[in-house]
């Protein structure tokens, strides 16, 4: 009844070109912005925020740089935790040297660096694609891991590997790195930076650009003749996905756990977040965070529930049957809905919009 | 002389010299740099001992490409199928049975997990896109580690029906101390050898077989002339299976059953690279040049980078490989232009 879009017209090209249409959408965004900036970090605890909310922003930022890369331009990767690492390093290793640097700088310039890495692992694509790419980006998963764990000179000679984030502020006076940052502060820092660069990826897709990744992925012959050089939207892809990965990883580092060693970014690392691209919808940014809040909240969810329903149960099993229900919801949601959670949200949206009406 | 003969008398030439010159450039290096050391005895030893390394990877390939044959799935739960059968096999043995008993039983568990995978899984997904069908053998892989360790624990367990282990030397009389070769390792690729050729043959000479290279081939052929798909996928999996029953048995009666088999279900996919998703004896050759390089490459270019290059030789193996041959060395030629 409230959703309709019903007399709201178009007057200008800008109008017509906007990411929310509808009169309905904007004022939900706004509601909903106003309950993350304003109601969530006044009524949710520290923990709270920093076992759900930071990681989320964190992963929802991979999973959007996945995203682009494999939902956008079809290039399968399984190498999103061996860029992660980089964007965590290069960061760790770009914050020590230069200590004045602005740590939003540091971050947007390991991005920079990891989107040098993704273009140089990415230059298989242009020969293979399919599983064979996916194995090739294994090779980057791999070596990325070994090379960090390997040298001393990335984790400053730290005797047990690991690297600490230096306390750094985002405004003067407002820590957002390491234990020394309060979780709200880090919260509301990564709200920003995320939604911004979302905004980014968004608009990113919407464009040119994004376009011919599209066209790639649809049927790699076919834009090559309409003029789409597989080239250029191959490794710009790399790049750009490779660029939000990097920072999803340096924040990782910084802001989330604060201190990290290069097995954090496993290959397990690496399956999650494409756990989250799947589960939340191949193409789609929205996607990216309802996969990235589904794959967060579930593990927490299972590890309370036997508690919560009073239930003996061993850790050593609870953790095997998180195993199992997890890979039992990725089958059920493959079979049910191959095109994630962001085509449920759009579904929903449609047969709202005749609610109460049939058709 | 036929193109066989030929293109066999062309490996058996290549192959040897192909080690010759490796051998050269690391003992060329070796001599630039102090820190390496070469001998052609340890080197041959290394050399032996990563051959016999890379049957175990075969092993684990070998039920990847029969599923990637028949189905067109890449099937990611290989190496945790690798695991349950394995774990299955300790569990019934430690129930009391005779291993060759619990090796029965545990066959038997495996064409019920393929059978259930069929129902359950590939047949509400038939139709999909492949990475669909991938993604859902990693649910597969995450369920089936999840449930065999919830049936028998997650404890590193011994595995030992009797295999010898001792090391034999041999060719002493050639080379300085002779080469140290486990006898394990030699079982096991006599094992593997026995598979491929009872595999070969099954495939070659029954009636299902040639049902099974039928749909390989065509699936739409094949269901044209009354082969039923689904039956042969599930008789796939089931070969599958019991292909990693064996392997799981290789490997755990190696280095115990534990977790980590079903990672090593990860080293069998630069194999595949190297020796092409759809061939067996790709998967064979492929298995040892990835044993035998990464053998080789620890042990003498190791010291170098500091040594645990192991973790990503295979892939960068196989990263460079296809940049030149993107099929496979034995893979089907998709021409393709991307």
């Amino acid at each position: 009844m409230l959703y309709r879009e019903a007399g709201q017209f178009k007057t200008s090209y800008g109008a017509d070109q906007s990411i929310f249409p509808i009169r309905q959408d904007r004022i939900a965004l706004l509601l909903f912005g106003l309950v993350a900036v304003f109601a969530v970090p006044a009524f949710a605890s520290n923990y709270f925020l920093e076992t759900i909310f930071v990681p989320f922003l964190v992963f929802a930022l991979a999973a959007i740089g996945l995203n682009i890369l494999t939902g956008y331009c079809g290039q399968l990767s399984l190498g999103t935790g061996g860029f992660m690492a980089c964007g965590a390093f290069f960061s760790y290793k770009l914050a020590i040297a230069f200590p004045e640097l602005h740590v939003v700088i540091v971050f947007l310039l390991a991005g920079l660096g990891t989107a040098g890495v993704g273009v140089l692992f990415g230059l298989p694509s242009l020969r293979i694609k399919g599983f064979y790419l996916a194995v090739a980006t294994l090779a980057a998963q791999f070596f990325l891991v070994w090379m960090f764990n390997k040298f001393g000179w990335w984790t400053n000679y730290s005797p047990s590997g690991v690297i600490s984030a230096p306390p750094r502020d985002v405004l003067p006076g407002f820590a957002v790195t390491g234990s020394s940052g309060d979780p709200a502060i880090k919260y509301l820092f990564l709200l920003v930076f995320v939604t911004l660069l979302a905004l980014v990826a968004k608009n990113l897709v919407r464009s040119r650009i994004g376009r011919s990744w599209m066209a790639i992925r649809d049927m790699d012959i076919a834009a090559e003749i309409i003029g789409i050089r597989p080239l250029w939207a191959k490794l710009s892809a790399f790049a750009v996905s490779s660029f939000y990965i990097g920072i999803a990883g340096a924040l990782w580092a910084f802001v989330y756990t604060g201190s990290v060693e290069a097995l954090a970014f496993q290959i397990d690392r690496s399956f999650q977040v494409l756990f989250m691209v799947i589960i939340g919808g191949l193409g789609s940014i929205l996607g990216s965070f309802l996969g990235a809040a589904f794959i967060v909240l579930l593990p927490i969810l299972l590890n309370s529930a036997p508690a919560a329903l009073g239930l003996p149960i061993k850790v050593e099993t609870v953790s095997h049957l998180e195993f199992m229900i997890f890979g039992g919801l990725i089958i059920f949601f493959l079979i049910v809905e191959p095109h994630g959670l962001a085509r449920l949200w759009q579904i929903a949206k449609e047969k709202l919009r005749l609610w109460p009406f049939p058709y | 002389m036929n193109a066989a003969t030929t293109r066999f008398g062309i490996w058996m030439l290549s192959v040897p010299l192909a080690i010759a010159v490796i051998g050269l450039g690391l003992q060329g290096l070796a001599a630039a740099d102090s820190s390496l050391f070469f001998t052609w005895g340890y080197f041959l030893e290394v050399l032996i001992a990563g051959l016999l390394q890379g049957v175990l990877y075969s092993l684990v390939a070998l039920g990847f490409v029969l599923i990637f044959k028949a189905s067109g799935i890449f099937n990611f739960a290989q190496g945790s199928m690798v695991l349950f059968a394995a774990l299955t096999m300790v569990g019934f043995i430690e129930m009391g049975l005779h291993w060759t008993l619990a090796f029965v039983v545990a066959a038997a568990v495996m064409v019920v997990v393929a059978v259930v995978v069929e129902k359950v899984v590939l047949r509400p997904l038939v139709n999909q896109p492949h990475i669909i069908l991938f993604m859902a053998t990693i649910g597969i892989f995450y369920f089936l580690d999840g449930f065999g360790q919830t049936l028998w624990g997650s404890d590193v367990k011994v595995l030992d029906i009797g295999i010898p282990k001792d090391p034999l030397f041999i060719l002493d009389g050639i080379f300085e101390g002779g080469i140290l070769v486990n006898a394990f390792d030699l079982v096991a690729a006599l094992v593997g050898a026995a598979l491929v050729a009872a595999l070969a043959v099954f495939f070659q000479y029954t009636r299902i077989g040639r049902a099974l290279r039928a749909v390989a081939d065509d699936h739409q052929a094949a269901l044209s002339v009354g082969i039923p798909l689904k039956t042969i996928w599930a008789i796939v999996w089931s070969v599958a299976g019991i292909v990693a029953l064996v392997a799981g048995i290789m490997w755990g009666s190696k280095a115990g059953v534990q977790f980590s088999l079903a990672l090593i279900a990860l080293k069998a996919l630069p194999v595949l690279i190297l020796g092409g998703f759809t061939s067996i004896p790709g998967a064979i050759v492929g298995g040892l040049i990835i044993g035998a390089g990464e053998q080789v490459a620890e042990v003498f270019l190791g010291p170098l980078v500091g040594g645990a290059i192991q973790d990503w030789f295979a892939y960068m193996l196989a990263l460079v490989f296809l940049l030149f041959r993107p099929q496979g060395l034995f893979g089907e030629r998709i021409i393709e232009r991307i």
